[in-house]
């Protein structure tokens, strides 16, 4: 214990020094909190009777950890809201109500103390075992050991649990210590697993065969299918207790100190149940056989197997580790209680009586404490006296599956209160009384009527008599285990009441605000609804003082300081006294005394306007809309972003093309005035002087034939060009032979090679497949490329080429020549209008510069490419394509 | 919107495998002895650890 004292003392320190210890694996380790002495010493004692169903406890926690994203989110709404106990989080959920919080604070009492007396006798019993061989006693008779360890534990949770007034309510240094007995309890009890399974039998498989053996043992080693239901709602039950303990609530949601823990958490925690529990059956088994014929408690064969062997050392370790299990609940559900009695019973009654004149005092953060610490006192004291009470009653034996009942009553408000916003306080406060009722009539009382404190009437005949009212077979409900039996009801009542009277009644204003916040936490990133959510007017003096109150001053200067910061502001003095600054005092002081009591003590000094329920739903409303809009408003944005673009580029293209006619009409111009500029000059000639002699006329007269012919064939060119261009050519397709059609060129051009004497031959694929394409549109290509050709190699010792090739997707079809070749920049440009090979400047043209950008166009249209290859003195060779049809 | 969160949702269809691999009918499935030792102990262990096991895979693992 003392060592516990030192690992919650350093774990202290270090978040003191703002470096907290609290690691993934801490956390986790810290929810084994779970596993009480009830685990350590009582699964033993359930295996004997039931078997593996005692398993059922821990498998539940392992499933609920899976929903992770239901316990993120209990984290995130708790952490927004300052949200520090099960109680205040209830409260929250309906509208800040004191009547929840008090409602749920009295049912986690009433179910829990006991657990905590459990807890004690589990101290007490096993330090019986440990000293009774002995029979010393190392107290003075007047001190009873267990009450000098309920004293002793009371210590330790007032010194580490209400050390200070913290706003977010964590325990860095409990939790530490927790985690530190986890590990502890583990070791000593897979110890002592070994010892039994190893060292005093052979093994799994001789214990087992030993068992198997034995008359009435042999039943616990196989599963009875009559006993479906019970499994089904065991499972249910831990499933739901693991989060709704008040322990476990404190350690996995308040004392969460970064949600990616609970990643860890998620599997090292049920690692951790699989690993406790592999020896429990073994070590029961082993009790049974060992001690077949003598008297014994199965309850304690993890201490008295050991003892057998004369193995006192790890008696001891057992005995330590017992402890340690008892000493985690202990303190962490008197911590867990006490926060929830001091915030949800004692100060709203402190604050409404004003006998106390609590209203007026100065500094309350010590009275907090002192109620915490008086809370404790009082928490451990009545689970002492339960324990001396009820000693070896059926009462406290069964109260482990009791109290997780009693809790279980929280489960239709939570998940309602998260996931539903229709839920209303009132349905919540219905659901949860009758669900607490039933649970009280047909377990609780029960329990107390076994232990023979009251009269057995009720159980045995029905309440007055009544048959259908027997409190374990209500309504004749018989067949089922009183856990189960109970569970069923209560949990029916509970939820029935819960959704229809939450269906019938309206909520307040405060409570649809909150169910908004709720069950939209992960949405309300923003704090505009919540500053419109609450109108009227405060004083900061006033408001600081209530900080100054509950807080105490120096914690409260430096929260605010803190929050001017958040804000941008140097001095907290500045801040605007607004909605936002009101809703930051109220968390605040929500963590330190409750959402119920904050609310009121804010309502105290701040003048608030009623908003109405209907003025609330429309904000609300209107918040959910204006995201709607705001999102549809970002897509319209990026449609008109996306116009723009395609604007902007349709009207640079349009720029360029009307650049582009620019150019064509001054280089047309120019183009016709060159011939027309020869035609006229000789015409003048001949014209003015009819002296000319006979040769020279004729001559001339030659020359303006050419000229005219030329300027008839540039004016048919542009003419078909700008057909093509518009869009306007006609075009016959049909199915056409390319090599037919490049063998026609040939011959028909035949003359005009024969007359410069250079060599044409065709290279020619015996099968070339027919193309979709325009015959004379085709011809007119082959004639231009042709007579480029032609033109540009060297009379004599020129030689042209033409080879048609039937490629896979295409017909490919290749003019080569030897002429002078094409630099290759000159290869990009002959393809555009007007542009002509060779030196223009010097050289007399020889051609119209159309031919080839016309041919393009034509083989474009028909999808196939037109391009050439040359590089200078290398000849060119011109290629075009042509596809072939698509198979069907 | 954005989408919800996929790791968690991996561990809620883990969840929802372990509801029926951890309860009856499939309880009643393992019968007498598997190799030498109680086959409902030798199955209800090896469904947890593996479940245990895939939710380790799952919650540590990259996205």
């Amino acid at each position: 214990m003392g060592l516990l004292f030192a690992v919650a003392r350093f774990g202290d320190a270090r978040a003191d020094a703002g470096r907290s210890i609290i690691t993934a694996n801490v956390y986790a380790l810290s929810l084994a909190v779970y596993c009480t002495s009830w685990t350590f010493y009582g699964s033993v004692g359930r295996a004997t009777s039931g078997g593996l169903s005692f398993l059922t406890i821990y498998i539940g926690p392992t499933l609920m950890l899976l929903f992770a994203g239901v316990i993120v989110k209990m984290i995130r709404i708790a952490k927004t809201q300052r949200l520090t106990s099960i109680a205040d989080f209830i409260a929250a959920r309906y509208g800040k109500s004191q009547l929840l919080a008090g409602l749920v604070t009295v049912i986690a009492v009433i179910g829990v103390v006991p657990y905590i007396a459990l807890q004690l006798k589990a101290v007490a019993a096993s330090l019986d075992v440990l000293l009774g061989g002995q029979g010393t006693n190392f107290l003075p008779a007047m001190f009873d050991s267990t009450l000098v360890i309920a004293a002793l534990l009371a210590l330790f949770t007032i010194l580490f649990g209400t050390r200070h007034l913290d706003a977010t309510e964590r325990h860095e240094g409990m939790v530490a210590a927790v985690a530190f007995e986890s590990v502890v309890k583990l070791i000593a009890f897979v110890a002592v697993g070994l010892f039994v399974t190893y060292g005093m039998f052979g093994g799994f498989a001789e214990l087992f065969q030993r068992t198997a053996a034995t008359p009435g043992l042999e039943r616990l080693l196989q599963l009875d299918s009559a006993k479906a239901g019970t499994w089904a709602a065991l499972i249910l039950l831990s499933g739901l207790a693991i989060i709704f303990l008040p322990r476990q609530f404190q350690i996995i949601v308040v004392e969460n100190v970064d949600e990616s823990h609970l990643r860890r958490a998620v599997w090292l925690f049920p690692l951790y149940l699989v690993l406790i529990n592999i020896f429990v059956l073994p070590l029961a088994l082993g009790g049974l056989l060992h001690f077949q014929g003598q008297p014994f408690n199965p309850d304690t064969f993890v201490l008295t197997l050991p003892l057998a062997r004369g193995a006192e050392t790890l008696a001891l370790l057992v005995f330590i580790g017992g402890l340690s299990a008892a000493t985690g609940m202990v303190i962490v559900e008197t911590i867990a209680l006490s926060t929830m009695i001091c915030n949800d019973l004692v100060m709203p009654w402190l604050l409404r009586s004003r006998r106390f004149g609590v209203a007026e005092r100065e500094d309350l953060s010590g009275l907090l404490l002192g109620i915490r610490r008086v809370a404790i006192v009082a928490i451990l004291l009545l689970g002492y006296i339960y324990f001396r009470a009820a000693g070896e009653a059926y009462a406290l034996v069964g109260i482990g599956l009791i109290s997780f009942a009693a809790v279980a009553q929280f489960a239709p408000a939570m998940f309602g209160g998260m996931y539903w916003k229709q839920g209303t306080r009132a349905g919540a406060v219905a659901g949860l009384l009758g669900g607490f009722a039933v649970w009280l009539y047909t377990l609780l009382l029960p329990s107390f009527a076994k232990s023979g404190w009251i009269d057995k009437g009720f159980v045995e005949h029905g309440l007055f008599g009544i048959g259908a009212l027997k409190a374990q077979a209500l309504f004749g409900l018989a067949g089922l285990d009183e856990i189960s039996h109970s569970l069923w009801w209560s949990l029916f009542v509970n939820i029935g009441l819960y959704v229809g009277v939450s269906l019938w009644s309206r909520p307040d204003a405060v409570e649809a605000g909150q169910a908004e916040r709720f069950v939209d936490v992960f949405k309300h990133a923003g704090r505009g609804t919540d500053a419109r959510l609450w109108r009227g007017t405060a004083s900061a003096e006033e408001l600081v003082g209530l900080l100054d109150r509950f807080l105490g001053r120096p914690r409260a200067r430096q929260q605010l300081a803190n929050y001017a910061a958040g804000r941008g502001l140097d001095d907290w003095r500045s801040l605007p006294v607004d909605a936002e600054f009101v809703r930051f005092a109220e968390t605040q002081l929500s963590g330190a005394i409750g959402s119920a009591s904050a609310r009121v003590m804010v309502a105290s000094v701040a003048k608030e306007e009623d908003l109405g329920l209907d003025e609330v739903l429309d904000i609300l409303d209107e918040a959910t809309q204006v995201r709607a809009y705001s999102r549809e408003l970002e897509a319209k944005q990026h449609e008109l972003e996306a116009a723009t673009a395609e604007l902007r580029e349709a009207n640079e293209r349009l720029r360029e093309l009307d650049r582009m006619k620019d150019d064509f009409i001054s280089t047309v111009t120019h183009e016709l005035r060159t011939p027309l500029t020869s035609i006229r000059a000789l015409s003048e000639m001949l014209h003015e002087d009819p002296e000319i002699d006979i040769d020279d006329r004729t001559r001339f007269l030659g020359i303006i034939v050419n000229e005219a012919e030329r300027l008839t064939r540039l004016i048919n060119q542009i003419l078909d060009m700008a057909k093509l261009e518009s869009g306007r050519a006609e075009w016959t397709t049909s199915e056409v032979d390319v090599a037919a059609i490049v063998r026609e060129a040939m011959d028909s051009l035949g003359q005009l090679f024969r007359d410069k004497n250079v060599a044409l031959e065709g290279e020619i694929a015996d099968s070339v497949p027919v193309v979709l394409a325009d015959r004379d549109r085709l011809t007119q290509v082959m004639i231009n490329l042709l007579s480029n050709a032609v033109k540009f190699v060297p009379g004599g010792s020129g030689r042209v080429k033409v080879r048609v090739v039937a490629g896979e997707r295409a017909v490919r079809v290749e003019v080569i020549d030897n002429g002078p070749g094409l630099t290759p920049e000159e290869c990009v440009v002959i393809f555009e209008k007007f542009r002509q090979g060779g030196n223009t400047m010097t050289d007399k043209p020889q051609g119209t510069g159309l031919g080839l950008p016309i041919s393009r166009q034509i083989v474009e249209y028909f999808g196939g490419n037109l391009w050439v290859e040359s590089s200078p003195g290398a000849g060119a060779t011109f290629v075009f394509t042509v596809p072939l049809p698509a198979h069907e | 919107m954005k989408r919800a969160n996929p790791r968690r949702q991996r561990l809620a269809a883990l969840g929802l495998l372990g509801i029926p691999l951890l309860s009856f009918p499939l309880l009643s499935l393992p019968q007498g002895e598997w190799a030498g030792l109680p086959a409902p102990f030798l199955y209800l262990f090896g469904a947890w650890a593996l479940l245990v096991g895939l939710a380790a895979v799952v919650a540590e693992g990259r996205d």
